[in-house]
């Protein structure tokens, strides 16, 4: 026996090796680690290497803030006026969207819908990966020291990028969307499908159970659908790339992510999502007519269809958030107000209708449009997952409002 | 009187030793360089740094048992910073096979020249990815997809960085 322990030393030793390791694999393929348990060795080999990218990646990002902040300021004039420029459009935007999002919390209101809001967020750093082809795991330099725990949604400001896995006390592990574990709630923006978003392991993404007899075009937008209770309704995923014929009647969807899940740098952790029906005095003072003329017999509430199959908002039905709107404020409510410059650059109160003022002249409330509105469509479909058009649904509890 | 040689010289066959903070950082930095050039540029994942650490030192130290377990240490440790999805052992396995080829091939060739450095890094990444396709697709059932043009280039990538990467280590060498 001991000489052919001698003399196959060499190979003796390989074998007991990799037995070893066979069976150590066996036993995790047997019996994976259950959320939130982390093996001892990932613990070793997570603390022997982060402190070196944290202290690198932040030299790192100093260096880059002070050469770009204090040395390299080439062009930043230029960049500067063009910024200023973009912010000024982007305030005329705002103006705009703002009283979308208001309409869009009256309604709310009223039909109880609740919303998902970020409470909090934890900006981290990207300090490093796997470092393997396969698996595609990213360590943030945030931790349980900064509250990060399994599960939480990680984001950029262009796209989701994925959830956080395992957590040590100054570091986390984030699964990305193109990791082949990953498994992400999605929905195709404007034909509101969903499905599951999928990683593989070469990186891709694709979006799956999506019946095959369904229209979807490359280029549609992919939002997160809440399924998950992971990521809130209505992040930005990636637009849809290719579509193809899957197995088993569903189409195979190619979707590229919004957010550069190769060359992340900087990412938000959600850690605090409510969950609540948006606050009542966010919305200003209500007028007694309004309540007044939801209580009225003969009110229509029966929803109009447009030909794009959507549903139209009634005046009489949206009289209550109509109301909703500050008397001196004049832009009422958007859903039957239109800005007079299609380009939304217009957006003064000055420019806008009441629409109680389009209700009373137009005898038929669905076509009540300005004349110089734009091809856009009343704002029907509520912000984010609400497929159900308000017209459709009566408010029940309007005195519930302030008056 | 017959001939009775090796392949190599008596300078070839030398054995090298480290020392032993050498051969704790090495690996360490291997991985940690690893790990973080990914963030910047994914496609530079394709380099194995830790495969090339695990060669260097088993043809230097020329002891299948030493290039045994230095491979599975190092790709245990690799094996460590791998997502919920790469189960625990699938680098150690294959950097031990490479570890215990190396050092075996070590004793038989002259592996000291670039040009022969060149060709078995190219050689041991096909071995190397194989073993890890036939683990994770053999033993795991993973969803691995294997591409020739693939290993191909990434064993170009790897001979030509390895080079200039064992040429680097070449200075912590003892006799």
């Amino acid at each position: 026996m001991d000489t052919f322990l001698g003399r196959y030393k060499n190979l003796v030793v390989l074998a007991a090796i990799l037995f070893a390791q066979i069976i150590a694999l066996a036993v995790q393929v047997r019996r994976p680690s259950q959320a939130g348990e982390t093996r001892l060795i990932r613990v070793w080999a997570i603390a022997s290497v982060t402190p070196f990218e944290k202290a690198l990646v932040h030299t790192q990002k100093w260096m880059r803030d002070k050469w770009t902040g204090y040395v390299y300021l080439r062009n930043v004039h230029d960049e500067n006026a063009q910024l200023r420029s973009e912010i000024e459009h982007m305030k005329l935007e705002q103006a705009r969207l703002d009283e979308d999002a208001k309409m869009a919390r009256r309604i709310q209101t009223l039909l109880a819908f609740k919303e998902q809001y970020l409470e909090s967020t934890v900006a981290a750093q990207v300090i490093g990966t796997s470092g393997s082809d396969q698996s595609r795991v990213l360590y943030i330099d945030k931790g349980s020291d900064d509250g990060i725990k399994p599960d939480m949604a990680v984001i950029t400001p262009t796209g989701i990028v994925g959830k956080i896995v395992q957590v040590s006390p100054s570091s986390a592990q984030v699964l990305p969307i193109n990791d082949q574990l990953s498994g992400v709630g999605a929905a195709l923006k404007d034909s509101r499908l969903q499905g599951i978003l999928k990683g593989a392991a070469n990186g891709t993404t694709t979006l799956q159970y999506i019946m095959s007899d369904e229209p979807v075009k490359p280029g549609e937008p992919v939002i997160t659908s809440g399924g998950d209770r992971i990521f809130p309704k209505g992040l930005q995923v990636g637009t849809v790339a290719s579509v193809e014929p899957g197995k088993d009647l569903f189409l195979n969807i190619r979707v590229i992510p919004s957010a550069r899940l190769d060359r992340l740098e900087e990412v938000l952790v959600i850690t605090n999502i409510q969950t609540r029906v948006p606050d009542a005095s966010d919305l200003g003072p209500i007028r007694a007519s309004d309540i007044l003329s939801q209580r009225l017999p003969g009110v229509p509430v029966t929803p109009a269809v447009d030909a794009a199959g959507n549903a139209i908002t009634q005046p009489g039905a949206m009289n209550t958030g109509q109301g909703s709107s500050a008397p001196g404020n004049a832009t009422g409510a958007p859903g039957a107000v239109k800005p007079a410059n299609p380009a939304g650059t217009g957006l003064g109160q000055g420019v806008t209708k009441p629409a109680g003022a389009d209700a009373a002249k137009k005898p038929n409330p669905t076509t009540a449009t300005p004349a110089t509105t734009p091809a856009k469509q009343p704002p029907t479909a509520l912000p984010h997952g609400s497929n159900q058009a308000p017209a459709t649904t009566k408010p029940k509890t309007p005195e519930a409002l302030p008056q | 009187m017959p001939f009775r040689g090796s392949y190599t010289s008596r300078e070839q066959v030398a054995v090298y030793e480290f020392n032993w903070l050498v051969l704790i950082l090495i690996p360490l930095i291997a991985i940690f360089v690893q790990a973080f050039i990914a963030t910047k540029l994914r496609w530079l994942a394709v380099l194995d740094l830790p495969m090339m650490v695990v060669i260097f030192f088993a043809v230097a130290r020329r002891n299948p048992v030493s290039g045994c377990i230095t491979g599975a240490i190092i790709g245990l440790l690799q094996d460590a910073l791998g997502g919920p999805s790469h189960p625990i052992g699938m680098y150690g396995i294959t950097n031990t096979v490479i570890g215990y080829a190396a050092s075996s091939l070590g004793v038989k060739i002259d592996v000291e020249n670039p040009g022969s450095r060149f060709l078995i890094t190219y050689v041991f990444l096909f071995v190397h990815e194989a073993v890890y396709y036939g683990v994770g697709h053999g033993l795991l059932r993973q969803p691995l997809q294997w591409s020739w043009s693939h290993v191909a280039i990434a064993g170009l990538a790897n001979a030509v960085v390895g080079v200039f990467v064992y040429h680097l280590l070449d200075r912590f060498k003892q006799r």
